[in-house]
């Protein structure tokens, strides 16, 4: 009997092309788009997110183009607790949480894949842009669509009842293949944004979930309060624009946000040069491989989607996993993952993925 | 496959589809006077005839409608327009809490835009409305009293309700009642002949018409806004081109589905039942909804404690069984049932229900696949649990 496979779909094109490649790979394919709004609105508006009414169509007209059953799956109410509500308590203790990632970590690969196997299926398709050779988590031949720093929280089990049928693809591939397979999706636009933020402004979205209030703002090096902000929520490491300082710095140069402390409601901001680091430390390691290695290894992390590589030594004590950059990295935040990568010249590997708790600069003082 | 999902549409019988075929071969207005309208007309007035003989109407009170969502908006917007235009203190709706969301959807509308005031009537274990509470009720509303609605049949759980009961309490005090009668047309005795009931709807694709074509049955003397205005058809209540083909459909249905209802719903009764014992003996702890009398023929409605309604659903779709949870919102999303809600279910025995609705295609072995199926189903969906 062939393997029976669930195909999640978005109502994008990935995913449908993906359901497409798991049925000529010969499983036995189930479509199902994840409601992941209670209250989904009917039509896309500004930004795209993938949880309308019209969304949820173009899942169910590519799954009859495929040929495959197609159901819809309520997951908003798990969605809600595991990602928007996580989303929004990250923010509010001062870290940039990656919803993406925790929806992977959460719903597609653990609520949605419990219940599949539940029913009787044997893994989960979708349309992530990553390679699975061997249990190994390889980056997508697409470098710049690569998913794998947002499955990179999945475990070895996870990642055994995985099928991501893209890996090998360039999204321009995808979408000449769709196209080709008659799927109305192929010139369907990208989602860059939070799916359940439609219009984009997670700044607005922050300060109806957590309300404002005003704290000051304070150069890191002075200790002199330089403006003020209407909640530490609205602000990220690194951050640049938009900080309303009233008073120019000493050296004329633009001030960055080093740090937020949500429990005096204030936000640091220094130089460009305070944003470097060179020691990054992550709580509660995932060895996607199935085991610890025991370092002191040579890698490479990754600290926020699409961002740069950075080579490194990485240790292991306990519950938490230090890299230590052969260089300096910029503007890294608490919350987002440092994912290991094994770099390959067939498609770097994951080993291992952390939260990025704290970070330190050696060359200077803590961070 | 086998289908067991009727009440949500019946497959078209042969008499409806050789009417559709013959009257769609022919070129005329219904309404246009050369002999080609006139010709359309006839078999318009014919099947009005035959629909209003089998509902136990006059002629003069079918206006047909593109279906029972229609039907319920005209009934109940038109009604409660006429009436608060005659009275501006009637603003009372009084509705069951089980109707179908093409009658609570149009309150919620009325009190939403047009000031309308909803009063609720309670409804027992089984979903039935008790003729007394609706009388209290009335008389509780009194001169604020718009209109009254309420179901003849449930969709979901087939509860049949004492229509003419409730009748006689709106006649008793002039009250103008509507009843969706849907689900109740060519499964048990009933018709437009009792006093009281002001307007009736009902649908073709439920009992083998077409879909898109209905009818409401309205009393020549109501007085009723209509939602569309044009050419004045339909009494001028319901403007718009005549459908004669799917008219001519309607009758024939209507009238294989009357004629033949008493053999038909012996024969369902014993298979519905065979139905019931069959899930009881296969999964002991599953809960039939709804009673045992007074239940419509073909339904079948149980809660699988611990699953997932829509998980049962998909796994027998995989197994080759058609059947139907709640009602689905727009998005495809099962809400909990609201109809097991007002019968006092928890959200957690509403949403692991599951509809089996029988009708003329369904035979003993329809029933011995489910029975085959279920316990499979049921442990799988019990191990997915409830999300």
């Amino acid at each position: 009997m062939s393997l029976r496979v669930l195909a999640a779909m978005s109502g994008g094109v990935d995913s449908a092309v993906a359901a497409a490649r798991a049925v000529d790979a010969g499983y036995d394919v189930t479509g199902v788009h994840l409601a992941l709004s209670s209250n989904p609105k009917t039509f896309r508006s500004g930004a795209r997110g993938c949880c309308t009414l019209e969304d949820s169509r173009d899942a169910r007209r590519a799954a009859d183009v495929i040929g495959i059953p197609f159901y819809i799956w309520d997951m908003a109410e798990r969605f809600r607790e595991d990602v928007v509500d996580d989303f929004v308590a990250e923010y509010a203790a001062g870290r940039t949480p990656n919803p993406c990632l925790r929806c992977n970590e959460k719903i597609k690969f653990a609520a949605v894949l419990d219940r599949a196997v539940a029913l009787g299926f044997d893994a989960v398709v979708t349309g992530h842009h990553a390679r699975l050779t061997d249990g190994m988590l390889r980056r997508s031949v697409d470098q710049g669509k690569d998913q794998s720093y947002v499955l990179a929280v999945l475990t070895s089990e996870q990642l055994s009842r995985a099928v991501f049928p893209l890996g090998d693809s360039t999204k321009e591939e995808v979408r000449a293949e769709a196209a080709q397979r008659d799927l109305a999706v192929a010139d369907k636009p990208d989602s860059h944004d939070i799916c359940f933020i439609a219009d984009g402004d997670t700044r607005g979205f922050l300060n109806r979930e957590l309300g404002t209030k005003t704290g000051d703002i304070v150069d890191g090096t002075t200790g002199e309060v330089v403006g003020s902000h209407e909640g530490a929520h609205q602000y990220t490491i690194g951050q640049r624009h938009g900080l309303g300082l009233t008073r120019p710095a000493a050296d004329g140069k633009p001030r960055y946000v080093l740090s937020i402390t949500p429990v005096d409601n204030t936000v640091t901001v220094g130089p460009r040069q305070a944003l470097d680091v060179d020691v990054v430390h992550g709580d509660k390691p995932v060895w996607t491989q199935g085991r610890t290695i025991e370092g002191p290894f040579e890698c490479e992390v990754q600290l926020r989607a699409h961002g740069e590589c950075y080579p490194a030594t990485v240790t292991v004590d306990g519950d938490t996993l230090t890299a230590r950059l052969h260089g300096v990295a910029s503007g890294v935040a608490a919350g987002q993952a440092m994912v290991v990568y094994r770099p390959d010249e067939e498609g770097d590997t994951v080993l291992a993925s952390a939260t990025i708790s704290r970070t330190e600069s050696l060359a200077t003082s803590s961070a | 496959m086998t289908y067991l999902d009727h009440a949500a549409t019946t497959p078209m019988i042969t008499q409806a589809r050789d009417a559709y075929l013959a009257a769609a071969t022919t070129t005329g207005n219904a309404s246009s006077l050369h002999s080609g309208g006139r010709a359309a007309r006839r078999i318009v007035e014919e099947s009005r005839e035959t629909v209003a003989d089998r509902l136990k109407a006059t002629p003069g009170e079918v206006i047909f409608t593109s279906g029972a969502t229609e039907s319920n908006n005209l009934a109940v917007k038109g009604l409660y327009w006429s009436r608060r235009n005659a009275d501006p203190r009637r603003r009372r709706i009084l509705v069951s809490p089980t109707e179908h969301h093409a009658v609570l959807d149009v309150v919620e509308w009325l009190v939403e835009h047009e000031q309308a005031v909803v009063d609720m009537l309670p409804v027992d274990a089984d979903g039935r409305i008790a003729p007394d509470d609706v009388a209290e009720a009335v008389d509780k509303a009194a001169d604020e009293a718009a209109l009254l609605t309420t179901m003849w049949a449930n969709n979901e759980v087939g509860t049949i309700n004492p229509i003419p009961s409730i009748a006689s309490v709106a006649a008793e005090r002039g009250l103008p009642f509507h009843t969706d009668a849907v689900q109740a047309v060519g499964q048990i005795t009933m018709g437009f002949d009792i006093d009281g009931v002001t307007a009736l709807s009902m649908t073709g694709h439920k009992l083998g018409g077409p879909t898109g074509v209905g009818a409401l049955l309205l009393r020549t003397d109501a007085q009723v806004v209509p939602l569309a205005h044009g050419g004045g058809q339909e009494r001028d209540v319901r403007s718009g081109t005549l459908d004669v083909a799917g008219i001519a459909a309607l009758a024939a249905a209507v009238t294989a589905a009357v004629d033949g209802r008493e053999a038909e719903a012996k024969r369902l009764t014993t298979l519905r039942n065979r139905l019931i014992d069959g899930v009881r003996r296969v999964v002991p702890d599953a809960v039939l909804n709804g009673p045992i009398d007074q239940r419509l023929p073909g339904n079948v409605h149980f809660s699988f404690p611990g699953c997932e309604g829509d998980a049962l659903l998909m796994l027998l779709d995989a197994a080759g069984v058609e059947c139907a949870t709640g009602s689905a919102c727009s998005a495809g999303v099962a809400q909990p049932s609201h109809v097991l809600s007002a019968m006092g279910a928890s959200a957690a025995h509403a949403r692991s229900s599951l509809r089996f609705s029988l009708g003329h295609t369904s035979c003993e072995a329809d029933v011995d696949v489910v029975l085959a199926a279920l316990p499979t189903v049921v442990e799988r969906a019990r191990a997915a649990g409830l999300s």
